[in-house]
């Protein structure tokens, strides 16, 4: 008999109905993407010994700035790592074991406030956490593509606007917990990583639980695939550890790296540049509503941009992202020169959607390219561009807006020579677009190796 | 079709709206903390 988390056990039926494998998805990616709220808890964590106030021996600011770092180094070094396990285990087993990760990171680094060990912290939410944080992100996306041969980008999309919409849901319920727990004795810090952890874990569980695959010679009803292959649009399959021997994985590698790198670079900094760069115009309040703004976007950016994809074409989709941002960030200085917050937000608001956008499509793109037998794995590979754009975007405009200040530049006129520059990366992240051919013949699996899984 | 074959995608539809709510209503409060946060940006 098929254990619990085997992949026969999870192999539906032909009259499952695909549309209960998306929630199953955002089950998941719902709490995983509380990773990108994790700030809220930095304060009050350099109170918990001095509770109204920091003590001497409290954490500092940049002692706790380490969790989230780890979490996002473990969450890349996760997914590319256990991108291959989840192609032999399939996705209940990787999702389960996210959970385990995710929740059990919580509950270390409650202990870890508890006895005020920040290693725990590192341990607990950095490096399990983080792994949590990588296996849950890619568990699910190769299952949605096999479900949905029809909209792959419409489906990988759902999910991954799920871990935009986790900050959403992450920030308020973290913020609320601890204004429930907080007492003389407590920041409430300890009692909100408990409840959290606990509910998250329930959840990647249902999540787990619900997920099921599709039967091999499985298609939609009414729906029959193309007799003639789509331009860029492959029938057949590469292998994962081949794919790393194509062109074609490092330019995708380097598409979304320029474009993260990019979008971080505004996402980063956006209520100190908004500020600055409209001095006296925009009060601190108004800063974190332009990041709301922005966080909302980024979010419906997802969903939006990877479903239009469906029916303009991945290329031609990051073709889009591409022009488009780079005329929006070279024109973001002159909105900020005008005066015209208006056509500023507007300007920053589209950007961050695309941001958003070239996160949910990329998964499509390389089934489009690879096939969809190894995309999982092959996706978790390829989101180490996410966590080196998530170092590159803030070190670039952090440092370049540095050593303007320090000779002469105004602070308000900072950030032009940035955007120039985020303007350039998009340019080459067009030529690399452009570079996007069909995998050479070679690389591909022989019939029999796909019907036996075999590897390259 | 048959009536076992019909109450299974009777139950399926249940199942798929109790499924979508457990997932869409967090994501909408999230949601509509964020929006109510962006709107400092008009006021």
């Amino acid at each position: 008999m098929p254990g619990f988390f085997s992949k026969e056990r999870i192999t539906a039926g032909h009259r499952y109905n695909r549309w209960l494998i998306p929630p199953a998805a955002l089950a998941v990616h719902l709490c995983i993407g509380q990773a990108y709220a994790f700030s809220v808890f930095n304060e009050p964590m350099t109170r918990v010994l001095g509770i109204s106030q920091s003590a001497p021996d409290d954490w500092k600011l940049t002692t706790l700035g380490w969790i989230y770092s780890l979490a996002i180094v473990f969450l890349g070094l996760s997914a590319a790592f256990g991108g291959k396990w989840l192609e032999k285990v399939g996705p209940r087993r990787t999702m389960f074991t996210a959970a385990c990760c995710f929740g059990g990171g919580f509950i270390l680094s409650a202990i870890g406030v508890y006895l005020h060990q920040v290693w725990l912290l590192y341990l607990g939410y950095g490096v399990i956490g983080g792994c949590g944080l990588g296996l849950g992100y890619v568990s699910p996306v190769s299952t949605l593509i096999k479900w949905f041969p029809d909209r792959r980008g419409m489906a990988t999309g759902l999910a991954i606007m799920g871990f935009g919409g986790g900050a959403m849901i992450g920030a308020p319920l973290g913020v609320m917990l601890m204004k429930h727990f907080e007492s003389e004795t407590s920041v409430g810090v300890m009692e909100a990583f408990v409840v959290m952890g606990v509910l998250y874990f329930i959840s990647m569980v249902i999540g787990s639980l619900a997920i099921r695959i599709p039967p091999p010679d499985w298609k939609p009803e009414g729906w029959t695939p193309p007799v003639e292959s789509k331009k860029m649009v492959t029938k057949r399959h590469v292998h994962i550890d081949q794919a790393l021997k194509t062109p074609q994985f490092y330019l995708l590698w380097a598409i979304l790296c320029l474009n993260v790198t990019a979008g971080i670079g505004i996402l980063g900094q956006a209520s100190v540049m908004i500020q600055e760069m409209f001095k006296g115009a925009i009060t601190p309040e108004a800063a974190a509503g332009f990041v709301g703004l922005l966080s909302l976007f980024n979010m419906g950016g997802r969903f939006v941009w990877s479903s239009a994809s469906d029916y303009l074409g991945r290329q031609n989709t990051y073709f889009l992202f591409f022009a488009l941002g780079t005329f929006l960030y070279s024109m973001l200085p002159t909105f900020s020169g005008e005066g015209n917050i208006v056509l500023f937000i507007a300007a920053s608001a589209v950007i961050l959607s695309m941001y958003g956008g070239g996160f949910a499509t990329i998964p499509a793109y390389l089934a489009d390219i690879f096939g969809t037998k190894y995309v999982g794995g092959i996706h978790g590979r390829l989101l180490t561009a996410w966590a080196t754009a998530g170092v590159l975007g803030p070190v670039l405009v952090n440092y370049i807006r540095e050593y303007q200040i320090d000779h002469g530049v105004a602070k308000a006129d900072a950030y032009t020579t940035t955007l120039y520059i985020m303007a350039g990366l998009l340019m080459v992240g067009f030529i690399c677009n452009l570079m996007m051919k069909e995998v050479h013949e070679q690389h591909y699996m022989k019939h029999d190796e796909v019907e036996n899984g075999e590897t390259a | 079709m048959t009536a076992s074959e019909n109450q299974g995608k009777e139950n399926h539809a249940v199942l798929l709206v109790l499924f979508w709510a457990y997932v869409l209503i967090p994501l909408g409060w999230g949601v509509y903390q964020t929006f109510k946060k962006a709107l400092a940006l008009f006021a």
